[in-house]
């Protein structure tokens, strides 16, 4: 039987072809493969890059590794003063980062009045997102380097990929508070609490996981920047490490970087090796973002 | 049989209140008196302004941009006018709470809900939060059920209960009024039910507006009733009188089902 018969006959007019229905599992059936395809891709290029990595610089990954400094022996040189130098850039760009960019999307999204030159503001930080990261570097020389004296230092460096990250923060942040429902707002407004009650007890512990994956994403983008750090000067030979924030510093992309640039085989060896390390680091701050959006998460339950 | 006249006095009272969104008229010139302790229901079709009215009550629409308030609503004891610019609106949330069309508890623990309205007041004293959370749950019918799980999150209830939740986290504040929004209209007629019986029991504390689309509820459970459309008021008057004997045929119509 290829078609039902109703006893309204108005209704088998209307053909339902069994065909039909098998082609739309079909499509069904196509898109969750493309699905799948579609993850594994992006799954299998970061492994192929893992193992290529291990397979050049595996060997060189030890404790004298982590604990020397770059020596004009390939063998002997290490990446002490580089992810030091990236931990401290990292935690000056976060704090910077989150304290600046959710207020900013506060501001904009709850205090700002809604105008043409509020969503002139909106616009530029769309666009700041796609500036090119040299050019944050040439403001940073610029403005944090030469007018404001603090040279080519880790606190220079911190607010050089802040500034880079902030607009994606800005943005994360604001779509963040956007999706909650107006009805929390409500039902705090109507109990008598004020806009920094409701801001602080209801609308930022609910947005906290959506504005946190912004800073996820930020961070991940700052740790592989190289480009603006060049510009404002970061070192590529430091052997001893910071002790304050207005000191010299290297970092690890810079650092794998300087390796590359060597004819040495011995060298590459070592730059792969740092690659590993900055990828771990990468998973590093991403996990700890992901520990606190999860600790954030347990006081919401919707 | 006519119903025991008791003295009544005067919570709120409504003079010339015209309401706006942007240069379209919602409400136009509405007078009305609500008595203390008693529940008045405001009745009528969808998009008669009679949730507009209601949410003018607690300044809920200076949420919304381009709404205005052209009136006067007065609060009795204190004989201070609502809407007057130089009011507070914290100041009337704290004494009017409002209960909305669809649950909306803070995604949080029952306990958390309950409690906030105290919190935002800055109540500490945690033998005083738990009394008061307790009371405010058995007033609005829902002690019982949930007693052992008060640190369980709110979603967890079903929606009768969410809506139980929000009485109480509004009762808790004693405020003097309580605003209810269509209360049981995402409901079932079970939950309905729970809610209407609790309704007598809040009235002896609380004045109650009550807004419903549902004239079964409204005759039900409301001492006085309102009738709107289109943004007037068409009648009001005891609810036993308005539902048996209506003064106007739009009112008449209504009742009987003719429209509406």
């Amino acid at each position: 039987m290829s078609e039902a018969t109703f006893k309204n006959p108005a209704i088998n007019t209307a053909k339902y072809p069994e065909t039909s229905i098998k082609f739309r599992h079909f499509l069904s059936f196509m898109f969750k493969l493309l699905s799948i395809l579609g993850l594994f891709l992006g799954l299998i290029v970061l492994l192929v890059l893992i193992g290529d990595l291990i397979r050049r610089g595996g060997d060189r990954l030890s404790l004298d590794f982590f604990l020397n400094f770059p020596s004009r022996r390939a063998e002997k040189a290490g990446i002490l003063s580089a992810w030091v130098g990236t931990l401290w850039v990292m935690l000056i760009t976060a704090v910077m980062t989150v304290i600046v960019g959710v207020s900013a999307a506060i501001y904009l999204e709850e205090y700002a009045p809604k105008n043409r030159f509020t969503r002139l503001i909106e616009l530029n930080i769309l666009n700041l997102a796609a500036m090119p990261s040299i050019l944050y570097g040439l403001l940073a020389l610029g403005l944090f380097v030469h007018q404001m004296k603090l040279g080519s230092s880790l606190l220079t460096a911190g607010m050089t990929l802040s500034l880079l990250v902030l607009p994606v923060v800005i943005v994360a942040s604001r779509e963040a508070l956007r999706a909650l429902p107006f009805t929390l707002k409500e039902a705090s407004y109507a109990l008598g609490a004020t806009q920094f009650q409701t801001l602080v007890y209801h609308q930022v512990p609910a947005a906290i996981s959506g504005m946190m994956t912004g800073v996820i994403l930020a961070l991940s983008r700052a740790v592989g920047e190289t480009a603006p750090l060049i510009t404002i000067g970061a070192l590529t030979y430091i052997a001893f490490l910071p002790k304050s924030l207005l000191d010299s510093f290297t970092v690890l992309p810079i650092q794998l970087f300087n390796w590359l640039s060597r004819p040495q085989e011995e060298f590459h060896a070592n730059a792969a090796a740092a690659g590993l390390v900055l990828l771990f680091l990468t998973f590093l701050l991403n996990a700890v973002a992901i520990f606190i959006r999860i600790k954030a998460r347990k006081n919401i339950k919707w | 049989m006519v119903a025991p006249q008791t003295p009544e006095s005067l919570k709120i009272s409504i003079q010339n209140l015209n309401f706006y969104f942007g240069t379209k008229q919602v409400l136009k010139n509405i007078n009305l008196d609500m008595s203390e302790k008693k529940v008045t229901a405001l009745m009528g079709p969808s998009g008669c302004g009679k949730t507009t009215l209601l949410r003018c009550l607690n300044l809920m629409h200076e949420l919304t941009e381009d709404a205005r308030a052209d009136g006067v609503a007065i609060l009795q004891p204190q004989d201070i006018n609502l809407l007057a610019d130089e009011v507070d609106p914290l100041w009337v949330r704290q004494r009017i709470g409002m209960v909305f069309q669809k649950p909306n508890p803070f995604p949080k623990s029952m306990y958390e809900n309950v409690a906030y309205g105290l919190r935002l007041r800055g109540l500490k004293n945690k033998t005083e939060l738990e009394n008061r959370i307790e009371k405010a749950l058995t007033q609005a019918g829902l002690w019982k059920e949930v007693s052992d799980r008060l640190q369980q999150p709110a979603f967890s209830l079903s929606g009768g209960q969410q809506q139980r939740l929000c009485i109480a986290r509004a009762l808790a504040v004693e405020p003097e009024v309580l605003l209810l929004d269509e209360p049981t209209s995402a409901l079932d007629p079970i939950s309905t039910a729970h809610i209407e019986e609790q309704l007598a029991e809040i009235k002896k504390h609380v004045t109650v507006i009550m807004v419903t689309h549902n004239l079964h509820q409204a005759a039900r459970c409301s001492d006085d009733t309102v009738f709107m459309l289109n943004g007037e008021v068409i009648e009001k008057g005891r609810s036993q009188k308005l539902f048996t004997n209506p003064q106007d045929p739009r009112t008449e119509n209504y009742i009987t089902g003719r429209f509406g």
